[in-house]
């Protein structure tokens, strides 16, 4: 574990992930990006959102006989409510994404695309895309607001304004997501997952449910 | 740190509202003055202030748990959607589970009957009347423009009254699968039929459900299974009643008691009887089968027969004709007199024939097993898997006849 200070307030940052690149503050809520030799302090976080994902900094869970913990996330918000994309590091050292969309789960990676992707407005709901010998068909596309970020996270990911993702999924619980904030767009490819797939521990507990 | 749900005030009629989701509720409608209001912000919004005049009570109260597949969910929200097509409007109500871990699910309620849903995270193969999903296939039932008539409770979207979806609804049953269609995005969700007795078991609520009338959609059949095991039985009371025959003809007597050649002469001779000698019929009551056999080519005959009983004198007669032109018919004839009793007998043969001379063969057995007997065995063995069949056909019949895609 690397430990270094905040340089906004001082107070202890921690860095379970050596390959994080950017992380906030748990204190101040600086938004802090590492360079070579320090961190810097590029920005702030505004006030989270009210959020009631059962996940948490620090959840544990395994998947497919890795176990992983979360240890960031990024917070959209949409007309239709928000969803957290947490970040969670595999206990071989790889990251990858968590997403709980209203209590849907989605697991996935960044992949290399097997195709160029086509621009965002080439895209629309029912477009499908043959990638390894599966269909792959675009079900929704969501124009989201970024509202936060918590956490470590594997780029520099702050001071967003309206994002566009297109969801994918196929006929055997396969999931995809073109995230088209970015230029090229890059590809994350996972699994649709259920919550008891994953077996949580260490999540978040709510009044009168135990 | 404990999440605790936060109550809020109505900002229309300030009254009190709870809310059950968490974060997780986009919009809540107040109790008091059925506003829906924006929880989204810390400033809470009215959105709509709708609603009719007549309050509708949820079936199951909103704040109600029960425990479906080992985990528990609250009933939080409550939609009433209505259907409006060429037979009328027709509306069913719609209850939004919450598990704060496992998310939402759904249970739909229309005449009674209930479905237990869940959204699905993987797609369906759809192709056009059909959809498969999970190895089952499913035949569109369905498919309508649902509107939001009244609404209660809390949602994690946006609801509005008089908002207009459309819904497809495929069968397997007892699942169904649903296509909600907004305009931007396809929604599939499986449903699993459930009793309200099942719904009223799950909730623990007081008193009994509303009986349910008509048959749904995704309703499993009572006679599923019944007419596969009727026919079962069946093809082994055919396999037993086909021993018996095999038996029947084995143990039959079939003895011949007397054959004898003539020959008829055309002119005056055909009209004189001619009586046989005597045979005997032995054993219990029996059959008698005499047979005729002729050399008759393009030519006609007929036989008065009478079986004479020796010892009474009582006499069975019959009549046989035999008409052979080219090689369409037989030149022979054969019946079977039944329950002649034991004893001696002869027959007396009066031949008639159209021209020419000929020989026939009168040969007389004993006790010939007959399938009279086994064709009605065979036919009383068909009702009930028919019965099975048909009854079956019937509910489905009656399912289909509420199908637009029947």
């Amino acid at each position: 574990m690397l430990q270094s200070n905040c340089p906004n307030c001082g107070a202890p940052v921690q860095f379970r992930w050596s390959s994080a690149v950017q992380t906030t503050c748990e204190f101040c809520h600086s938004i802090l990006v590492r360079t070579d030799v320090d961190l810097q302090h590029v920005g702030q976080v505004a006030d989270l959102p009210a959020d009631s994902s059962p996940i948490q900094i620090g959840t544990e869970g395994a998947y497919g006989g890795k176990s992983f913990v979360a240890i960031g996330r990024i917070i959209y918000e949409y007309e239709q409510g928000g969803w957290n994309e947490w970040h969670i590091l595999y206990n071989d050292g790889t990251s990858g994404w968590l997403s709980d969309a209203q209590l849907e789960y989605d697991l996935s990676w960044l992949v290399q695309p097997p195709e160029a992707l086509p621009p965002a407005d080439q895209i629309q709901p029912g477009r499908d895309f043959f990638w390894s010998g599966k269909r792959y068909q675009v079900t929704t596309l969501t124009r989201a607001h970024y509202k936060g970020v918590q956490g470590e996270l594997p780029f520099q990911y702050w001071g967003r304004a309206e994002v566009l993702f297109a969801d994918l999924r196929t006929t055997d619980g396969d999931f995809a997501t073109i995230d088209y904030t970015e230029s090229p767009p890059p590809l994350f490819m996972g699994r649709a997952v259920d919550f008891d797939d994953l077996h949580f521990k260490n999540l978040r507990e709510f009044e009168g449910w135990s | 740190m404990v999440i605790k749900p936060k109550p809020l005030n109505c900002p229309n009629c300030g009254g009190p509202v709870e809310l059950r989701g968490f974060a997780h509720t986009l919009n809540v409608v107040c109790p008091q003055c059925l506003s829906v209001l924006d929880t989204s912000t810390p400033e809470v919004q009215v959105l709509q202030t709708f609603q009719s005049q007549t309050r509708i009570q949820p079936l199951i109260p909103l704040g109600t748990r029960a425990t479906f597949s080992g985990t528990s969910f609250e009933a939080i929200g409550f939609q009433v959607r209505e259907v409006e097509d060429e037979d009328g409007a027709y509306a069913w109500r719609e209850y939004l589970l919450f598990n704060p871990y496992k998310g939402f699910r759904y249970l739909s309620e229309y005449n009674g009957h209930w479905n237990y849903i869940r959204v699905l995270n993987t797609l369906p193969e759809a192709s056009g009347r059909s959809a498969a999903y999970q190895g089952r296939s499913y035949k569109l039932f369905d498919s309508s423009t649902a509107k939001t008539f009244y609404v209660l409770g809390e949602f994690p979207w946006q609801v509005r009254v008089g908002e207009t979806v459309q819904v497809s609804d495929f069968v397997a049953p007892p699942l169904a699968l649903s296509a909600e269609n907004t305009g931007n995005e396809v929604t599939w969700s499986q449903g699993e039929y459930w009793t309200g007795k099942q719904i009223w078991e799950a909730f623990r609520l007081p008193g009994t459900p509303p009986s349910a009338s008509g048959i749904f959609m995704n309703q499993p059949s009572p006679h599923i299974g019944k007419p596969t095991s009727a026919w079962r039985t069946f093809l082994w009371l055919a396999a037993a009643l086909g021993v018996i025959l095999i038996l029947f003809t084995l143990i039959a007597q079939n003895r011949e008691v007397f054959r004898q050649r003539y020959t008829v002469t055309a002119g005056a001779a055909s009209a004189a009887p001619i009586v046989t000698p005597e045979f005997s019929a032995a054993g219990r009551p029996n059959n008698l089968q005499i047979t005729t056999s002729t050399d008759l080519t393009n030519n006609w005959a007929y036989f008065s027969y009478a079986l004479v009983n020796k010892s009474t004198g009582q006499a069975r007669n019959f009549g046989r004709e035999i008409s052979r032109y080219g090689s369409s018919n037989s030149p022979n004839d054969r019946v079977v007199i039944p329950d002649v009793p034991p004893g001696q007998y002869y027959l007396r043969i009066e031949p008639e024939v159209q021209s020419g001379s000929f020989s026939y063969d009168v040969s007389v057995r004993r006790g010939v097993p007959t399938y009279g007997w086994f064709i009605l065995a065979a036919v009383l063995l068909l009702i009930p898997p028919l019965g099975a069949s048909l009854a079956a056909a019937g509910f489905e019949r009656n399912r289909w006849r509420e199908s637009s895609h029947a």
